[in-house]
């Protein structure tokens, strides 16, 4: 199979994929109880009225037709306008991605800059007591709770020790990298005992390879070995567990968002629960399952551009 | 089968805490959830070991019943996934062909969501408590387990005593419950008992998020919500119920390790 053939296979295979998200996020909102015109025009509204709405949402027609309605909104980039205050909720996303984004962003960096040396430093010497010290984080840090995590590190490096801003989002650049920081951290904390497990399997797997035993066997440092063959595909093999994990990340992101009162597109989805907004709840689960699905596809495409061995798998 | 210390160690930490839980009028004669504004916020005392919270509550009764309704949802939440993921994944491996394709295409779709997300826009739906909880673990949690078990039943279909049951003409019903089951179950057996731990963080995090167990319940989500409001003089509020996760956290994750120890002999 050339890499041509599997990327058109690949994107095939996200067809039905896409289709039953579609689906599940537009059950979603008709699985709801009451009719929206409950929510829109209070308990006490004359059916009269609510009919008159109804109708003008659209949601008088058959199941069938309000999903086809709602697929070809969705391919002309519509998610449909919030019932709280009349804007498109699309754009409501969109103002709120530089916040997501950045955190997203900063989780990722910081969580590689945890987990690869610790990784590295395990690998290096199986079995040794710092390999057993590294193993030893994911037993812990896989049982601690997001928000538990964001709350020591305010207390820590917030409150005792204060370093860094404990909630908000700044104005200026500089501020936004400061105040993202600590959220950032609790993210990258969160995801190293993933990276760390199978960053550290691979890693063996690298310095037993015959490639290195080459190197070895010419004479070459172990540093610069680490730093030519262990170290790049360590960093690809660190990309994929990210790609695998996407959905972990992006669902804490939502929480930690919380933590540190960060307006993000997590946090707009809570407060329109509160709200009883659908459009906006609706809107936010696609986005979010659509970022998952895109991202474990450049994850996959990479890969297979890399190591040539998935392409003919 | 040799002596398993992880195994043991694991299992008798847990326990410990689900036998204090158990017993918790026993161990404490506080109320968990009655408020008593004289004694608010209170430092730790002969009569109060870990103080009192905002509202004069004992924090250690809370801990403690707190682990009934984490612990016990956390069980809870995982049994279905578990019956639904490995029903399908023996169907969808043993079957392959059309079944295969369309619960592989199932599979895929549930992977896209990521779980808070879900189970937030569930909570949406059904409102806050324990039925959501239990409904969006369920959603998510049984992917997991079909793929797990597809990919064992995929290995052991090859193998010769499955081969050999075919050829006696046994019915496959009979060959999947006797003969398939029995081997592919063991890694989902492990994989459960971190998928409880993730269950009981998810708990916890929609205990924090107001969408979990309803206060004045005591479960240890909102006890960290309702700790970060007093974080900079009572550390321990917020601090406690966390260590408390990690505490089963780790606990689990010894029985997994032990169990994977014992099924690899």
């Amino acid at each position: 199979m050339s890499y041509l053939t599997y990327v058109g296979k690949r994107l095939l295979q996200m067809l039905p994929v896409l289709f039953g998200i579609s689906i599940a996020v537009f059950a979603i909102v008709h699985l709801i109880p009451g009719d929206p015109a409950d929510v829109l025009l209070g308990q006490n509204a004359t059916d009269a009225r609510v009919k008159i709405l109804n109708k003008k949402l659209g949601i008088d027609r058959p199941l069938l037709v309000q999903y086809f309605a709602f697929v070809w909104d969705l391919l002309h980039g519509s998610l449909g306008t919030s019932f709280y205050n009349r804007e498109s909720v699309s754009s409501l996303i969109l103002g709120r991605l530089p916040e997501t984004g950045m955190l997203l962003f900063g989780g990722v960096i910081l969580s590689i800059l945890i987990a690869l040396p610790l990784s590295i430093l395990a690998a290096s010497k199986r079995g040794a007591f710092r390999d057993q010290l590294v193993r030893a984080i994911p037993i812990v840090g896989l049982g601690m709770p997001q928000v538990w995590v964001g709350v020591m590190l305010i207390l820590l490096l917030g409150l005792r020790f204060p370093l860094f801003p404990v909630s908000g989002f700044g104005e200026t650049f500089p501020e936004r990298i400061h105040s993202i920081f600590l959220p950032s951290l609790t993210i990258a904390i969160l995801l190293s005992p993933i990276l760390i497990r199978s960053l550290r399997a691979s890693m063996l797997e690298i310095l037993d390879s015959d490639y290195v035993l080459t190197a070895r066997a010419k004479g070459i440092s172990t540093a610069r070995i680490t730093r030519v063959h262990v170290l790049r595909n360590a960093i690809i093999a660190s990309v994929t567990v990210l790609g695998i994990n996407i959905a972990y990340l992006v669902g804490s992101m939502v929480v930690v968002e919380r933590v540190f009162a960060i307006s993000g597109t997590g946090s707009l989805m809570i407060d329109s629960i509160s709200r009883r907004d659908y459009p906006i709840v609706q809107g936010v689960t696609l986005y979010f399952a659509f970022i998952v699905v895109l991202v474990s596809l450049i994850t996959d495409l990479i890969h297979a551009a890399l190591d040539p061995r998935v392409v003919v798998k | 089968m040799k002596f398993s210390k992880t195994l043991y160690v694991g299992v008798g930490l847990l326990g410990a805490l689900v036998l204090a839980a158990i017993f918790a009028p026993l161990i404490t004669s506080f109320d968990p959830n009655e408020p008593d504004y004289a004694n608010t916020l209170l430092g730790p005392t002969a009569q109060h070991w870990l103080g009192t919270d905002p509202l004069g509550r004992d924090v250690f009764t809370r801990l403690i019943y707190g682990a009934r309704i984490d612990l016990a949802i956390g069980l809870l939440a995982v049994v279905l996934p578990f019956i639904i993921g490995v029903s399908l994944g023996l169907l969808t491996g043993w079957r392959g062909g059309k079944t295969d394709s369309i619960i592989m295409r199932l599979v895929d779709t549930f992977i896209a969501f990521p779980f808070y997300v879900l189970a937030i826009a569930l909570v949406f739906i059904f409102g806050p408590g324990i039925k959501s909880i239990i409904i969006a673990i369920t959603l998510v949690g049984w992917v997991a387990y079909c793929r797990i078990v597809r990919a064992n039943v995929l290995v052991a279909k090859e193998q010769d005593y499955i081969h050999a049951a075919r050829l006696t003409g046994l019915p496959s019903s009979r060959i999947l419950r006797r003969h398939m089951l029995p081997n592919v179950i063991s890694q989902s057996i492990v994989f459960a008992m971190s998928d409880i731990v993730l269950s009981i963080l998810a708990i916890v995090s929609l205990g924090y998020l107001g969408l979990g167990v309803p206060v004045p319940t005591a479960e240890w989500g909102s006890m960290i919500q309702e700790g970060q409001g007093y974080i900079s003089q009572q550390w321990w509020l917020a601090t406690l119920p966390g260590l408390m996760v990690v505490y089963v956290g780790f606990s689990l994750s010894l029985i997994g390790d032990g169990l994977v120890a014992r099924l690899e002999r």
